[in-house]
């Protein structure tokens, strides 16, 4: 007669490994919906960041400080800009400065300087020199594009920043030409705009840090309306950038976007 | 005696011509080499001092610390008063101030766009008071391909590979485009004058030379000088001299609480050249050494071949009576004689080479051109007085060494076995 214990085992032992699998295969698809949800999550987050800072077009006055070593200079300028592509700046003041004028249509730049009624091209390496001795360069000028279109996004923690509690979101560039490969950005959770953000190289180094305040509500939307910029790179007590003026989807004379503009 | 010896050395060639060729060659590389690098050497410490270093040179203590940015915003204030000062405290040497700049030099096309544009390096030097001696010093008008020096002011000569690059001929209207000394957006139109090579990379691929007061106006520095450079009015860069005037200076006016303070430099403080300095020392006795010793390993051997063909004479002389240590001195007096001609025949030679490097080089030109480094495209050689006894130590030196340690076999020889050997 054939014993069935050893197939009662047999099956106890499959039955066994069986319920194993199941919950290796459940926590999988555990992480897995995690990492999914994080995913969503944060790139609900950066789309809101950028329904916050993107417009189809503004206008503003602003006012940049740059502390040199020696002294510290305050430039005056008014900016149009027209979606993520076109945008044009003339400086106020100080003397030396009024009347230059900057123009930059999709990935071209250009600067007109009316002392020597000269209108030059900046392009290439040349556009990650510094603008006028501040912490900012041309690209940073020039980066418009919106977050969601040139970076994947994960949340990597929370912090709170000045009382207000944040996200904080790391992104890494899914295009070449960007002018960071990482950022690491601290979101209001509430207003959907950064307070802090860190700029990497891809190497790792750190290479800009902002910090962004005076948060103000524009025509519906948050925005902070002060930027310090630093750059990591250099000695310095770094750039502060103030918007005095904002005003967003206006009405913009088209030729303003024109070569012909920098000269009137 | 030394004409007797001399006479055998001439009348029996296979005692004579292979040590004459070991060591005249010996002695043709060492002049050549010491030559060589003594002309390398001294070339690369002009250029650095002619165009950057000076013999001494004083900065703010913060562009000093960040000199490789050209920090123009860190620049000396109250520059004349300091130069007029250092005019009076240390006459021996001739104070020039200098600005240099880094900015992005744009061509234009018939409507005033960018036609082509490269980074420039700027150096603002005093080019239009004919007492200076600044375009001697940096021998700008034997640098210059085309066009002229420029003769008045808004007029600038840029690099000839420049020009030739981006087609810009002499009277043609180019932008530099830059920061000020207060972080102000630059722009200034100048005139090429003309087109200049130094023979140096670094400045040949973007160099624009300006006076001084044109720098000085475009780049909001008014009594203001990035660096003040000092010249020995000896010509030469004496480091004694350089260290006393540094070390007075730095006591008086260096502070350490203040980074706007100026502070001197000597020129082997600066660019590495401390390290080229003692090479450059150091280089003949390196190159003396190396070929002492191959030299000697060689003579050593070829002494040993000759002792061995000469058995024969030396038992006769032995035989004859004549002592051991006579026979060998001889021997190292014939090794004289022969350093000393293998010397002269090759520091003839090694001089000849070096008159025609020191005259033509050769041209490292393809090798350097990405240099971030003052060295001179053309690598020449020097002739030097020590240049004429230099190649005489190695030569003599290595003969007698070798002949002594072949000589050896002569005191082995016994002299009960003689006429057994002289038998065979």
């Amino acid at each position: 007669m054939v014993s069935i214990k050893p197939i009662r085992d047999l099956i106890i032992i499959v039955n066994q490994r069986t319920e194993i699998m199941k919950r290796i295969f459940l926590i999988l698809i555990g992480i897995l919906i995690a990492l999914t949800m994080n995913a969503q999550d944060a790139k609900a987050i950066l789309q809101k960041v950028d329904d916050n800072m993107s417009s189809r077009n503004r206008v503003f006055e602003s006012t940049m400080t740059i502390h040199g070593k020696r002294s510290s200079r305050t430039i005056t300028s008014r900016s149009y800009a027209e979606g993520e592509k076109q945008s044009f700046t003339e400086y106020l003041s100080p003397a030396r400065d009024q009347g230059t004028k900057m123009l930059k249509l999709k990935d071209q730049l250009w600067i007109y300087s009316p002392a020597s009624d000269r209108t030059i091209q900046i392009s290439g390496h040349l556009l990650r020199q510094s603008v006028m001795g501040s912490d900012l360069s041309y690209e940073d000028m020039m980066e418009d594009r919106k977050l969601t279109d040139v970076y994947g996004v994960k949340i990597v923690g929370v912090e709170t920043i000045e009382g207000r509690k944040t996200t904080i979101l790391e992104l890494i560039a899914v295009l070449d030409d960007v002018a960071y490969y990482k950022r690491k950005m601290w979101i209001d959770a509430e207003r959907f705009i950064p307070l802090k953000e860190e700029l990497y190289a891809k190497g790792g180094q750190l290479l800009k840090r902002t910090t962004l305040t005076d948060v103000k509500q524009l025509q519906g939307r948050w925005f902070p309306t002060t930027i310090v910029y630093k750059d990591m790179l250099k000695e310095g007590k770094g750039t502060e950038f103030k918007i005095t003026g904002i005003k967003f989807d206006q009405e913009l004379p088209a030729y303003i976007f024109t070569k012909a503009a920098l000269k009137k | 005696m030394i004409r007797f010896i001399f006479k055998g050395l001439l009348r029996d060639r296979q005692r004579s011509l292979l040590p004459v060729l070991v060591v005249s060659t010996g002695v043709f590389l060492t002049v050549l080499m010491t030559g060589w690098l003594t002309g390398i050497f001294k070339d690369m410490i002009d250029v650095n001092a002619d165009f950057t270093t000076g013999h001494v040179r004083v900065m703010t203590q913060a562009y000093a610390q960040n000199e490789t940015q050209l920090p123009n915003d860190l620049a000396i204030l109250g520059a004349d008063d300091l130069t007029a000062e250092l005019e009076k405290q240390y006459p021996e040497m001739e104070w020039v101030n200098r600005i240099r700049f880094g900015g992005l030099l744009d061509i234009p096309d018939s409507l005033g766009e960018t036609r082509a544009q490269g980074q420039a390096v700027g150096i603002a030097v005093d080019l239009l008071n004919p007492q200076s001696k600044e375009s001697e010093r940096m021998n700008i008008l034997r640098s210059i391909v085309q066009g002229k020096m420029p003769d008045n002011k808004g007029e600038a000569l840029i690099s000839e590979d420049f020009a030739v690059r981006f087609k810009v001929q002499v009277g043609d209207k180019v932008t530099l485009f830059g920061n000020t000394m207060n972080g102000a957006m630059m722009f200034s139109n100048f005139i090429v004058a003309g087109t200049v090579r130094f023979g140096v990379a670094m400045l040949d691929r973007g160099a624009v030379i300006i006076d001084l007061s044109d720098a000085r106006n475009i780049l909001d520095m008014q009594d203001a000088s990035g660096e003040i450079l000092g010249f020995s009015h000896a010509g030469y860069y004496d480091d004694e001299q350089a260290a006393l005037i540094k070390s007075s200076f730095n006591e008086t006016f260096t502070k350490a609480d203040d980074e706007f303070s100026p502070v001197m430099l000597r020129l082997r403080d600066q660019n590495g050249l401390d390290e080229y300095l003692k090479l450059a020392d150091s280089m003949s006795f390196i190159m003396i050494l190396v070929f002492v010793i191959a030299m000697s390993i060689v003579l050593w051997n070829t002494g040993l071949l000759g002792g061995l063909r000469r058995y024969t004479e030396y038992g006769i002389r032995l035989a004859l009576g004549e002592e051991k240590s006579h026979i060998y001195s001889t021997t190292m007096m014939e090794a004289v004689l022969i350093g000393i001609m293998g010397s002269i025949v090759g520091t003839v030679f090694g001089l000849a080479l070096c008159g025609y490097l020191q005259t033509y080089g050769i041209d490292f030109g393809r090798v350097l051109d990405n240099s971030s480094m003052m060295m001179p495209q053309k690598f020449r050689a020097y002739i030097t007085p020590r240049l004429f006894y230099i190649g005489f130590i190695p030569g003599t030196l290595a003969m007698v060494l070798g002949n002594a340690l072949a000589g050896f076999a002569i005191y082995k020889r016994k002299t009960a076995r003689l006429f057994k050997e002289l038998e065979v």
